[in-house]
Parts: C-alpha cells; sequence; structure tokens
C-alpha cells in the first residue's frame, strides 16, 4: 500500500488533489481511496487529504499517519502544521515551490505548480489552480501512469489548459 | 459505470436511479452533498422529481410523510440532529407504514457541536419501527439504498428503511463504485392505503385503549417479517448485480475462536486488524453487523466476542453490546470507541482483541475495565 | 469612530473566512454592548467562527444551542436573570437560516411573549456553515448549492414578519455600516422588551466575489436601494443616513448583481423583476416615512 497525505489550505483544491489522484490510480487499474480531513467548510483553513493506493481493495480508513509521500500544495501551510509528521523513512516530499526545502529528511522534490498554473491562466476566484498541474508531477515519479493522469483530468475537467498544466508539471519536474 | 466516488454521492447516485417522486431537503454537516448533488440532478433534468427545500428535518420528514401518502416514492437525508429533530416524525412515519427511505449519516450529538462519525443519532431512533441498516463501503452505500426502497416498499413491510453511513469516514472518503442499470428491480411504487379520493379514508384518527395496541402488533409482525423480505431482496440484487450481502459481513469467521463485532467503517478497518491479529497465531475473525433493526439471528455459540459500540446508552451500556448480549447470551467484552469521531485504528482494534476482559467494559481513550 | 469603546470581545484566532461579515459585525456588536453579555448562538458560521475546543475567541459568555432553539433558549434565560435581578444583556446572534427557517416559531414565541431579549440576524442569505444552501432568504435567482438554476421565488420579507409583532424597537443594518449598526445596538439595548436588529452581512464564498470587496458589497446594496438602513422605534419608522439618498435615487441595480457570482448569467425577466421588487419597497417605505400610506 501507498499512503499520501495532502496539505493545502481551504479553496485551494488540495480535496479534489487527492480526488484526482485517485481515480487516476483507479485507471492505472489499482484500488484507491481519497478522504479529506476538516471540520465545518471554511475557506482558507488548513486541509489534510489522505490517499492510499493499493493493488489490493483498501479497508483502511482512518487517517494516515506514516506517509510515504507527502505532498505540500501551499508552503506558507508549513509555519503552522507540521507537513513531515510521521513521514516514513525514505519516504519523499513533494511540494509546491520554486525552491528547494532546506533540511529534509528523505527525497525532496519541488515543482512551482502555482507558476505553471499562472502561465497557463488556469485561474479560479483569483486563486491558481494546483490540482491538475500536480497530477503531472505525480505521473513523473511514478505514483499514477501519464496516460491515466491525463484521463482522470478529462473526466473531471473540459478545460484542456489542465491537461497542459500537468504536462508542463511533468516536463518540469527534475528527475 | 465504474468510477470513483464518496459515500454520499453514491447515496445520491442510487436515488437517482431510483426515482423518487419527491425528496425533502435540508442540509446538515456531513450530509449535505446527498442534497446538493440531488438538487443538481432535478436541475439537470437526470432526474424527475419535485425537489422540496424544507426549512427543517422536522418539516423534512412531515413532507416525505405527506408525500408517500400522497402515492410517490419519497427519500430524504439527515443527520445527528437532523435526526433528532425529526425524531416525532420519524415515529409518524413507521406508524403510518409509510416505505420513506432515509439516509442517515452518522454523526456525534451536541454540545460540543461534533460533526464526525458516531452511531447514537441512529441508534436513538431504535424503537421508531424504521428498519435500519448500516453500510461500510462506498459501493455498499450505493446498493443498500436501492434495496431500502424494494424492501420498504414491499407489501409485507411496508415500513421505512434508515440507511446509515458513518460521518466523514464513509460520506466523505472516495472509493470505487459501480453503478447498475436497474431495469425492472424496483416495481412502480404502489402504496395500498395512498390517498384516494375514490375511497375515501381517515388516515391515523383518535384510537383508543381497546384499538391501539393491535396496530403496534401489526407493525411488530412486518419487522418480523421483513427479515424474509430482505433475505429475498438481497438474494434478487446479487443474482441480478452479482454482490452478495446479509445480515452481517463475516471475515475469517469459521474457525474463529474469538470474533470482532462492530458497525460501519470500523467492521471494515477490523479485518485488517484480524490479518495482524492471524499473523501473530491469534485466530481471530471481525462480523460486521449490518442489520440492526430487524436484529439477526447471530451464531457466537463457543466463541469469544469482543463489541467495538460507537455508541452509548448512558447508565446503561453499549447499545451493540447489550443487544448482542440479550439476544445471543453470549458475554462481551465492550469496548466503547470512535464517539465524536475518535481515531481508532486497527492496530486500536488488534489491542482490543489482544487486551479482552470479556464481561467488562472499556472506554477506550478513557479507562480500563469498568 | 471615537465613541467606540477599544476593548474587543471578539479576539484573534477565529476561524472566519477571509472578508467575512459576520465577524466584522460580532466586534461592534460586542464593543456596543460591553463585557455585561450573553450571546445565545444556535448553528451557523458564528458557531465555527468562535473556535474549536479548547481554544475561543469569544470574550464574553457564548452558549452554544441547537438551530432551531435560539430564542427559545434566550428566552428562558432572560427570564432567569430578570428573576436573578440580573441586568445581563441576552443577545442571540444567528444566521438568516436560524432565523427565518428552522428558528422562526422560536423567535415569533418569544417576541409575541414580550421578551427582554436583542435578536441579531446576520443574513448572508444561504446556509453559510455547511457550505452555501439556499434559505428563505436566499433572493430571486440566486445561485446556491441546492438552488443550482437560481432560486425560484423570492426572498421572505422577515422584518415584515417581526414587524407584525409589534416589537418596541427593529432595525436593518449592514457590515459596511459599522458606526450604524453600533449606534443600532447600542439603542436597543436601552429598551426594554423584545429587540431585533437585521444585519445584511456580504459573504465571499456565498456571494461568490473576492474576500477584499465585502464592505464595497455592503455598500452597493445600500446605495442600490437593494437593501434599506432603517429603524422602527415603537413602529415609527426612521431611514438612517445611507439610505436616505439611495432611496431617492438609487445605483443601477445591476452595479451590485453583476459583481457577485451567485448572480451570474441572471435572466433578463428575473433581473427585472428585482429592480421592481427594490422599487416597490422603496416606494412602501418612503410613503410610509411621508406619512402616506
Amino acid at each position: 500500500m501507498y499512503e499520501i497525505r495532502i496539505h493545502s489550505r481551504g479553496g485551494q483544491g488540495g480535496v479534489t488533489a487527492a480526488k484526482l489522484l485517485a481515480l487516476a490510480a483507479f485507471r492505472d487499474g489499482k484500488y484507491a481511496t481519497a478522504c479529506p480531513f476538516y471540520g465545518a467548510e471554511r475557506r482558507g483553513a488548513p486541509v489534510v487529504s489522505f490517499v492510499r493506493i493499493d493493488d489490493e481493495p483498501i479497508k483502511i480508513y482512518s487517517q494516515i499517519h506514516e506517509p510515504d509521500l507527502v505532498i505540500v500544495l501551499d508552503t506558507s501551510i508549513m509555519d503552522v502544521v507540521d507537513v513531515l509528521q510521521g513521514l516514513k523513512s525514505g519516504g519523499t516530499v513533494l511540494l509546491n515551490s520554486a525552491h528547494p526545502l532546506l533540511g529534509c529528511n528523505g527525497t525532496c522534490r519541488h515543482v512551482d505548480l502555482t507558476g505553471i498554473a499562472l502561465a497557463e491562466n488556469l485561474v479560479v476566484a483569483g486563486s491558481p489552480i494546483l490540482n491538475t498541474p500536480v497530477l503531472g508531477a505525480l505521473a513523473k515519479m511514478g505514483v499514477v501512469t501519464f496516460p491515466s493522469a491525463e484521463k482522470a483530468i478529462r473526466e473531471m475537467f473540459a478545460d484542456e489548459r489542465n491537461v497542459k498544466a500537468a504536462k508542463a508539471a511533468y516536463e518540469e519536474l527534475k528527475a | 459505470m465504474l468510477t470513483i466516488a464518496t459515500g454520499n454521492k453514491a447515496v445520491a447516485a442510487a436515488v437517482k436511479a431510483a426515482k423518487p417522486g419527491v425528496v425533502a431537503a435540508y442540509p446538515i454537516t456531513p450530509q449535505t452533498e446527498i442534497v446538493e448533488q440531488i438538487a443538481e440532478y432535478v436541475t439537470d433534468g437526470d432526474l424527475e422529481s419535485q425537489y422540496i427545500p424544507v426549512e427543517s428535518e422536522h418539516s423534512a420528514m412531515a413532507a416525505c410523510i405527506g408525500a408517500s401518502a400522497g402515492g410517490v416514492r419519497t427519500f430524504t437525508a439527515t443527520s445527528s440532529h437532523g435526526l433528532l429533530y425529526m425524531h416525532e416524525m420519524v415515529h409518524w412515519a413507521a406508524g403510518a407504514r409509510l416505505p420513506i427511505v432515509m439516509a442517515n449519516v452518522n454523526r456525534a450529538l451536541g454540545p460540543g457541536w461534533n460533526t464526525w462519525a458516531e452511531h447514537s443519532d441512529a441508534f436513538s431512533q431504535r424503537d421508531t419501527g424504521w428498519l435500519q441498516v448500516f453500510v461500510g463501503t462506498v459501493q455498499e452505500a450505493y446498493d443498500a439504498t436501492l434495496m431500502a426502497f424494494k424492501i420498504a416498499e414491499d407489501e409485507r413491510v411496508l415500513l421505512p428503511v434508515m440507511v446509515n453511513l458513518d460521518g466523514f469516514a464513509l460520506s466523505h472518503i472516495m472509493q470505487a463504485l459501480e453503478t447498475v442499470d436497474l431495469g425492472d428491480f424496483l416495481p412502480p411504487y404502489h402504496l395500498p392505503h395512498a390517498i384516494d379520493t375514490e375511497n375515501p379514508c381517515v388516515y391515523g384518527p383518535m384510537t383508543g385503549p381497546a384499538d391501539y395496541f393491535r396496530f403496534r402488533w401489526d407493525i411488530e409482525r412486518s419487522m418480523r417479517d421483513a427479515r424474509g423480505v430482505i433475505a429475498e431482496v438481497e438474494r434478487e440484487f446479487a443474482e441480478r448485480f452479482g454482490r452478495s450481502y446479509g445480515p452481517t459481513e463475516d471475515y475469517r469467521c469459521e474457525d474463529a475462536d474469538v470474533v470482532v463485532i462492530a458497525m460501519g467503517t470500523l467492521g471494515k478497518e477490523a479485518e485488517v486488524a484480524v490479518d495482524r491479529l492471524r499473523d501473530e497465531g491469534i485466530k481471530a475473525g471481525s462480523m460486521r453487523l449490518r442489520w440492526f433493526r430487524p436484529f439477526p439471528d447471530l451464531d457466537l455459540a463457543g466463541r469469544e466476542v469482543v463489541v467495538i459500540d460507537r455508541d452509548y446508552s448512558f447508565g446503561f451500556g453499549g447499545v451493540v453490546a447489550h443487544s448482542i448480549r440479550s439476544k445471543t447470551g453470549v458475554v462481551p467484552y465492550s469496548v466503547i470507541a470512535g464517539l465524536g469521531g475518535q481515531e481508532v485504528t486497527y492496530n486500536d482494534i488488534a489491542d482490543f482483541v489482544r487486551n479482552r476482559h470479556p464481561g467488562t467494559e472499556t472506554w477506550f481513550g478513557v479507562s480500563d475495565h469498568v | 469612530m471615537s465613541a467606540i469603546p477599544k476593548e474587543e470581545y471578539l479576539v484573534k484566532c477565529t476561524s472566519a473566512c477571509a472578508g467575512c461579515s459576520s465577524s466584522l459585525c460580532l466586534r461592534y456588536v460586542l464593543k456596543a454592548a460591553g463585557p455585561d453579555s450573553v450571546l445565545v448562538v444556535p448553528a451557523c458560521c458564528t458557531s465555527v467562527i468562535q473556535g474549536i475546543y479548547p481554544g475561543t475567541a469569544m470574550n464574553v459568555p457564548v452558549y452554544n444551542i441547537a438551530f432551531a432553539a435560539a430564542a427559545a433558549c434566550a428566552s428562558g434565560m432572560s427570564n432567569a436573570f430578570c428573576a436573578l435581578g440580573k441586568e445581563t444583556n441576552v443577545i442571540v446572534y444567528a444566521g438568516d437560516g436560524g432565523t427565518v427557517d428552522i428558528g422562526i416559531q422560536a423567535l415569533s414565541g418569544a417576541f409575541e411573549r414580550g421578551t427582554n431579549f436583542l435578536y441579531i440576524c446576520y443574513d448572508n442569505e444561504a446556509y453559510g456553515n455547511t457550505g452555501m444552501q439556499r434559505s428563505g432568504s436566499t433572493p430571486l435567482g440566486a445561485r446556491t448549492t441546492t438552488t443550482p438554476g437560481g432560486k425560484p421565488t423570492g426572498k421572505k420579507d422577515l422584518d415584515r414578519i417581526v414587524e407584525a409583532h409589534n416589537p418596541p424597537y427593529m432595525a436593518t443594518a449592514c457590515s459596511a455600516y459599522p458606526l450604524d449598526l453600533y449606534k443600532k445596538v447600542k439603542k436597543a439595548l436601552s429598551i426594554e422588551g423584545p429587540k431585533f436588529i437585521h444585519i445584511l452581512a456580504p459573504c465571499p464564498p456565498g456571494w461568490r466575489y473576492p474576500t477584499e470587496k465585502t464592505v464595497e458589497m455592503g455598500k452597493l446594496a445600500v446605495k442600490t436601494g437593494t437593501w434599506i438602513l432603517y429603524e422602527r422605534e415603537y413602529g415609527k419608522l426612521t431611514i438612517s443616513g445611507p439610505s436616505k439618498a439611495a432611496m431617492k435615487r438609487p445605483a443601477p441595480l445591476s452595479d451590485y448583481i453583476n459583481g457577485q457570482g451567485r448572480f451570474k448569467n441572471l435572466s433578463p425577466e428575473v433581473m427585472d423583476e428585482m429592480r421592481q421588487q427594490v422599487e416597490r419597497n422603496i416606494q412602501r417605505l418612503s410613503r410610509e416615512e411621508a406619512g402616506v400610506c
């Protein structure tokens, strides 16, 4: 089982990112679950989403305490939330950032999802869309395949810029 | 159609397939997505239904009663305080012998406000005459909602059915969902005692001491007949759509020395605990209780039983533990866990089994063996 | 603004959305009410804004209560304070859903009984706490998650319902005019009996406009005559300053409507009906103020 924890703020699409990821994994023929953890709807509050991917049916509903992968869509959260808590030794961190994370215990990847979204003019209500480009980065990392990522994006969104942004993130994420 | 969906969306998809003539809707976390999705279906023309955005849950159930008696298939959804607010009408719906289907997204009760999973809300309605089923997966939420309409509307039953799913843990989690083409699985709605101006009747008038008790016996008789109807419907569902359900979902119970009994998502996560325990040499099994009303016959002879109650009846005990004890004679180890969404993992569940003390009660996180 | 006390009763660390009208208003309500006050809060955004156990952003007692019950709970509390000889202000602070829909029975009963309390309804025209579903207070044509095609019926006239109970004081207010709100709360609390203040509370996620435009949105509501600021003392109507000019020469309704995503693609018919409603309200209140009825 591969366990992923996604950190974002309410209204940034972190929950949708989890859905997209689970859908892409599903289209890869895997079992996948995605679940947000938050209270009453509140834009701007820190939000955590959990995604599990496995070759067997997933019967776990409790929170992910030892993720294999931590994704941070809004690095400003890191002032208030310990995003690295429980990260498995040898686990991976993926940051939405133009800069690498200092002092990271594990494999640290970063890609400027915000920059990519703005370049594609993928903006809704003043906020850049991060959940489709991040799927491209995850495909580069081998969490899902790119064809399934594309498929999942097209199932959920009509705007092709989402696929373009995913491609751009795929290209930009350094190996 | 194979996709992934949340528990809430799965319930809404089943409602769409069932084509109710009236849906009463009122928002409450964590059920709201159900009524929102149905609103979208209606607005987009995917579901032809009279959507009534009522002003409170009491009115939601009252509206369902009027609609069902009026002659159409009816649905509403609620949770926690919403369910409690409609309590008097929940009783009324069963007494009126109306096959209303309601999704209840299990949530704890305030004060303090808590929007996370707990079963106390549903159990507070356990004496009302409603059938109650508790689901453990997104697919089951869809399937059980479809079957609920058929069971409720069967002339041997004619009682309302509550489909329970854990708040946030199941309502908001995305899992695989296969939607089906119903075909003629659900016959057209037919209520024998629907309002008919050609054959006018008075519904629910003053009924005195010499007569009232007979109507209560009628409810109980239908509740007993419902066991057979449930089995029939579940069998037909399995034949048509390939997925089997029963009063419980048993996992590795055949040769188990100790059985963990839980409801909802804890009942699924218990299977993971069972696998861990088996690896340690403990012959554990899990039995996820699905049907709560009518309460099923359970065969627990010769086993130790650990019951996890995600609920409590103050001054008495865990509702499920005591139900099992009184119905089977087996004295369980009663664990009270998961109240207000308290996190309970498969490791915790395995610990409950490892540390079991039959005949005692433990409040997870508070005390041992009281 | 020098008349407004410095003390804060709504402190940092609320969970409000950026641009929230309600927490803006609550600050001024509490400054006007002072520390000898209890807030009775039914299920609404404020239930969450006040913070989650064990922290709180509130510096006055807050009694959280079930959705339908705020006015009834306040009624009991007010009577209790009376029995104890206490002067403590009992203030219900409720959203529109908990007032105009599920809470209306209790509101009506409390007012009919002449309960000594202040009922404040902050109206963001939807069930905000659960993610923006329609309420009876949602205006015609507005998109919400349960009216994706636009609400087919008009906004319930809560003010006339309350007026029918002949309260000694009622008023309308708006988050864009905090000093006006402050004065109205102060006046209300100086009067014995049931008092009502209805605050228009523009809401960025609900009305779909950028979070920094909340005050501008409130001003547009008043300038277009969509929301009229007034007071009734023992039934006698006084139009408040900011609405006087608006009633004589209201700004075009489109100024208000066009900035809000919830009114996107409003049909010309609905827009027209809205204009007529604004016109009717202005006429009705103008005539009443002039003594012509």
